[in-house]
């Protein structure tokens, strides 16, 4: 492999030398750091840890509805888990993750030794933490301390007035309403951090024109992420003056609307798909050029195409509602703008092909995890399409054709690039590479349940199975679809054990990656693996937007052509 | 190289899978959204059919450029170690790519919105049946106002017939938190919320019982909050309206069960006509016996499931709001003796 000169060697010393410190010292080094590697970690490995919890959640509810007339887990267990699943796997599971990969390359890609705001950056992280602490507290603390326990159980859109203190008694309602602020205030932490960063911290020469997408479509994510969680928070505070203070927002026993609750959060709700996308992008969008061996196709199209994304997104929140009974016209808007979307996503989906095109084209597994990202992702927007109908909508709505939809955008989409990313990076944040037979064998049981999954998760949404039932009738022409789609968990459950398994046998025993092991262009790979405190000890100059095939192609170098 | 031709394969696979799907629709159309037999629901499944062949097409042209771009442009074994020559864009071809998406949204646009003011701006003929539904937890009530009447669960509409249109409009309201009416080879489904008057319309062609449920989260037997339409002949509707007109059946073998019904806790939440009994918080038991299910439609109505329903209605709907009556087992064959009597 091709071992890039760095732009100077670190003079920092390594961190091996932790490893003669006492224990207490050692932990008590990651709970005090403002080091935004270590924050980095932090929120990724935070993110997986609940994401396994969500997944567990998820086989419960798979388990109970395998067959039908099932009676595993009671309707109060199965209606927790639902709500704690989604709730999870959004706030707690793919918000640290993307948060993570950011904190952790936004400053090594460009050319910065830390974040902006280090001690945000902290702070944030551990109100991140808090609010998962607090929101399964609720499993020991939900109905007082001399009941039983009890998760919420409102759904994690949790519409009003269910929600109100008539409907939702006891307190599992107030640990939903407090783990999401407190992990808000967190959210909108980062994604300050995030955007100032990128804004004001890039090396010398860096202009935004140069800068890496994984650092556009990250700053235009925590762009989305100061416009939406705003909203969030206030139906969060609104709800909980209804609930103690007497207000009567949403409180319809005495006037409120239920209406404006469903306004509230999916004015949150739709960009916080686009938040937890556009990372996602913003890793296939380094990993496809690298293993095309070729720079990514139009390059100004595809952040222009981000920011027209994030701008429409903003106004698309109502396709969620399309049943509530809006007037024609509004329909008709939200029908205009949900599908405008499809057309900057299919800029970008057109733009990674014309990057594969005419390369030379590498399988390693962060490639393999990108294709499935592309094929999936285009599933996902055609099923989007649909959706976006409205009168079509009115069949599909809230029925699993909805469930498959966004969880092929979720997991075969975001997922799918995430450990794309985790292959990508893990070499640079570890120092060792993870090893490639595993990695298949993960893949390929991942695909494979994800399709048995959620491909035919589709098919009883068709047939009239709504959401959220914790048991149906037999005979309805449901019981085959869900029988597959609960065997599909076993092998993903599988994959992601394989993948878990890798992680930590290659951090004691893979091979020792060096700083550029993908011969890659962009800055992270210029500096040591793991990267020393400081990053760089001397800032990087760049002229173009990979500096690292400027360095080893000087024959010819990309700010020729810009 | 096994990644491409396993990729290559998941289109045959995925075809030879949503065949078996269609095929099974229709051996069942109970609830399916391609056996439609009204006009909202016909309209929709006009409109599906379009904008699913729109996308089966994007989806073969997209996929087919991966599948291409996987196989022709992966690293040979034969390869030099030469990069290849850096394109990087055109924008020609960036123009191509955004103009003919546009194009598409903008024929998804127009055929969608014929479809919203199809459905949502139809004028309704006289004759026209009027129908107020709404929601509670976990059952569902239906007034006839223009017969003064009210039942649950079980909607009764005549068959709308092309020369003789009788369609039914449906005024939804909810006594508690949000659900939504759900039928799916009548109709889309249209939320039921509290402090607003939604509306929806059906006009179904076929005679016959078409089953839906609630469809939108509600709380613990959201499950079980199941919905039947019968649609009837236009004489057979005329001869259920005229039975549920009727005021309650008296009988002197059952005043025993009737005077537990009147002293007991019963008339809190349940009307029977005619008698004591005029509670509005649960369904109205008039004509019970008219009804096929009971408990939200979740139990056939016979006599075995009614004395569990009275005795223990947690046994058959976990979470359900009706408390247990707690009365001795003389009571009870005297309450579900007078309940039976109620045709």
């Amino acid at each position: 492999m091709f071992d890039a000169q760095p732009f100077s060697r670190p003079v920092v010393v390594s961190a091996d030398q932790d490893s003669a410190k006492p224990l207490f010292d050692r932990v008590h080094e990651w709970i005090v750091t403002v080091d935004h590697k270590r924050l980095g970690l932090m929120y990724f490995c935070y993110g997986i840890v609940f994401l396994v919890i969500g997944g567990i959640e998820a086989s419960i509810m798979r388990a109970q509805l395998a067959v039908a007339n099932n009676h595993l887990v009671s309707p109060e267990t199965f209606n927790r888990m639902f709500t704690m699943h989604g709730t999870t796997m959004i706030f707690f599971a793919a918000m640290p993750i993307v948060f993570g990969l950011a904190n952790y390359f936004m400053p090594l890609m460009i050319g910065a030794r830390d974040m902006a705001f280090p001690r945000v950056n902290a702070w944030s992280f551990w109100m991140s933490a808090m609010g998962g602490i607090i929101l399964y507290f609720s499993f020991f603390g939900g109905s007082g301390l001399y009941g039983a326990g009890s998760a919420p159980d409102v759904g994690w859109f949790a519409y009003a007035p269910l929600t109100s203190r008539a409907f939702s008694v006891g307190h599992s309602t107030d640990y939903w309403i407090i783990g999401i602020l407190v992990s808000g205030f967190g959210s909108i932490g980062t994604a300050l951090n995030v955007l100032t960063t990128m804004l004001t911290m890039r090396c010398p020469g860096m202009t935004l024109k140069r800068m890496p997408l994984f650092a556009w479509m990250n700053g235009v994510m925590a762009l989305l992420v100061l416009v939406a969680l705003g909203p969030l928070t206030s139906a969060q505070l609104m709800l909980l003056i209804d609930r103690y203070l007497g207000g009567h927002f949403f409180d319809t026993q005495a006037g409120g609307s239920a209406f404006i609750w469903m306004h509230f959060f999916w004015i949150f709700g739709h960009p916080e798909v686009y938040i937890l996308v556009l990372p996602a992008f913003a890793i296939v969008s380094e990993v496809i050029p690298v293993f095309s061996r070729k720079p990514i196709f139009g390059y100004s199209i595809m952040v222009g195409a981000t920011v027209a994304i994030a701008f429409i997104s903003l106004g698309v929140w109502a396709h969620h509602l399309f049943t509530i009974g809006m007037t024609s016209y509004a329909n008709a808007f939200f029908v205009a703008s949900t599908a405008a979307i499809a057309v900057p996503t299919g800029i970008k989906i057109f733009n990674w092909l014309g990057t594969m095109w005419g390369g030379k084209i590498r399988f390693d597994v962060p490639m393999l995890f990108c294709l499935a990202f592309l094929g999936q992702f285009l599933i996902a927007g055609l099923t989007g399409i649909m959706l976006a109908a409205a009168p079509f909508d009115w069949q599909l709505g809230n029925s699993y054709f909805v469930v498959a939809h966004f969880h092929y955008v979720i997991l075969g989409g975001i997922v799918f690039a995430v450990f794309a990313g985790s292959y990508y990076w893990y070499p640079k944040v570890i120092g060792r590479m993870l090893d490639e037979s595993l990695g298949k064998w993960h893949f390929w049981l991942f695909l494979i349940g994800f399709h048995l999954t959620f491909d035919f998760m589709h098919i009883p949404g068709l047939l009239g199975m709504p959401r959220r039932i914790y048991t149906y009738e037999p005979g309805r022409g449901w019981d085959i679809w869900n029988l597959i789609v609960s065997i599909g968990v076993i092998f993903q459950v599988a994959g992601v054990a394989v993948w878990a398994f890798n992680v930590v046998w290659s951090y004691f025993k893979g091979n020792v990656a060096g700083n550029d092991p993908w011969d890659a262009w962009t800055l992270e790979w210029s500096t040591t693996s793991p990267p020393p405190v400081y990053n760089f000890a001397t800032l990087p100059v760049v002229r173009s937007c990979r500096p690292l095939w400027d360095l080893k192609h000087p024959e010819d170098p990309d700010w020729k052509y810009e | 190289m096994s990644t491409s031709s396993a990729w290559a394969a998941l289109p045959v696979v995925g075809i030879s899978v949503t065949n078996a799907a269609l095929a099974s629709t229709l051996r069942s159309p109970q609830t399916s959204l391609f056996s439609p037999v009204s006009t909202p629901a016909d309209e929709i499944y006009r409109l599906s059919l379009l904008v699913l062949a729109i996308c089966a097409g994007i989806f073969v042209v997209v996929f087919s450029l991966l599948v291409y771009a996987v196989v022709k442009y992966r690293r040979r074994p034969s390869d030099d170690g030469r990069e290849p020559p850096q394109i990087y864009g055109s924008n020609q071809v960036e123009i191509a790519w955004t103009v003919i998406p546009i194009l598409i949204v903008v024929v998804l646009f127009l055929a969608a919105a014929r479809v919203i003011h199809a459905v949502q701006d139809a004028q309704f003929p006289p004759g026209t049946l009027e129908v107020t539904a709404v929601g509670h937890q976990f059952w569902w009530e239906f007034r006839y106002p223009s017969y003064g009447f009210v039942t649950a669960n079980e909607l009764h509409v005549p068959v709308s017939e092309s020369g003789h249109p009788i369609p039914t409009h449906i005024t939804l309201l909810s006594a508690d938190v949000v659900h939504s009416f759900w039928v799916p080879r009548l109709a889309g489904k249209t939320d039921l919320i509290p402090n607003r008057r939604n509306e929806m319309w059906i006009d179904p062609h076929v005679a016959g019982t078409y089953v839906g449920q609630c469809a939108q989260y509600c709380g613990t037997e959201h499950a079980k909050m199941l919905l039947t339409v019968d649609v009837q002949s236009r004489e057979d509707f005329e001869r259920w309206v005229q039975a549920e007109k009727a005021p309650a059946a008296v009988s002197d073998q059952v005043a025993s069960g009737r005077k537990i019904f009147e002293t007991t806790a019963c008339v809190n939440c349940h009307t029977i006509t005619g008698t004591a009994a005029n509670g509005k918080f649960g369904p109205d038991l008039t004509h019970l016996m008219s009804r096929k299910t009971i408990a939200g439609g979740v139990a056939e109505n016979t006599e075995e499931n009614l004395r569990l329903w009275v005795t223990s209605p947690d046994a058959i709907k976990p979470g359900v709001l009706m408390p247990a009556m707690q009365l001795p087992k003389q009571d009870i064959d005297s309450l579900v003796a007078y309940l039976m009597s109620l045709h």
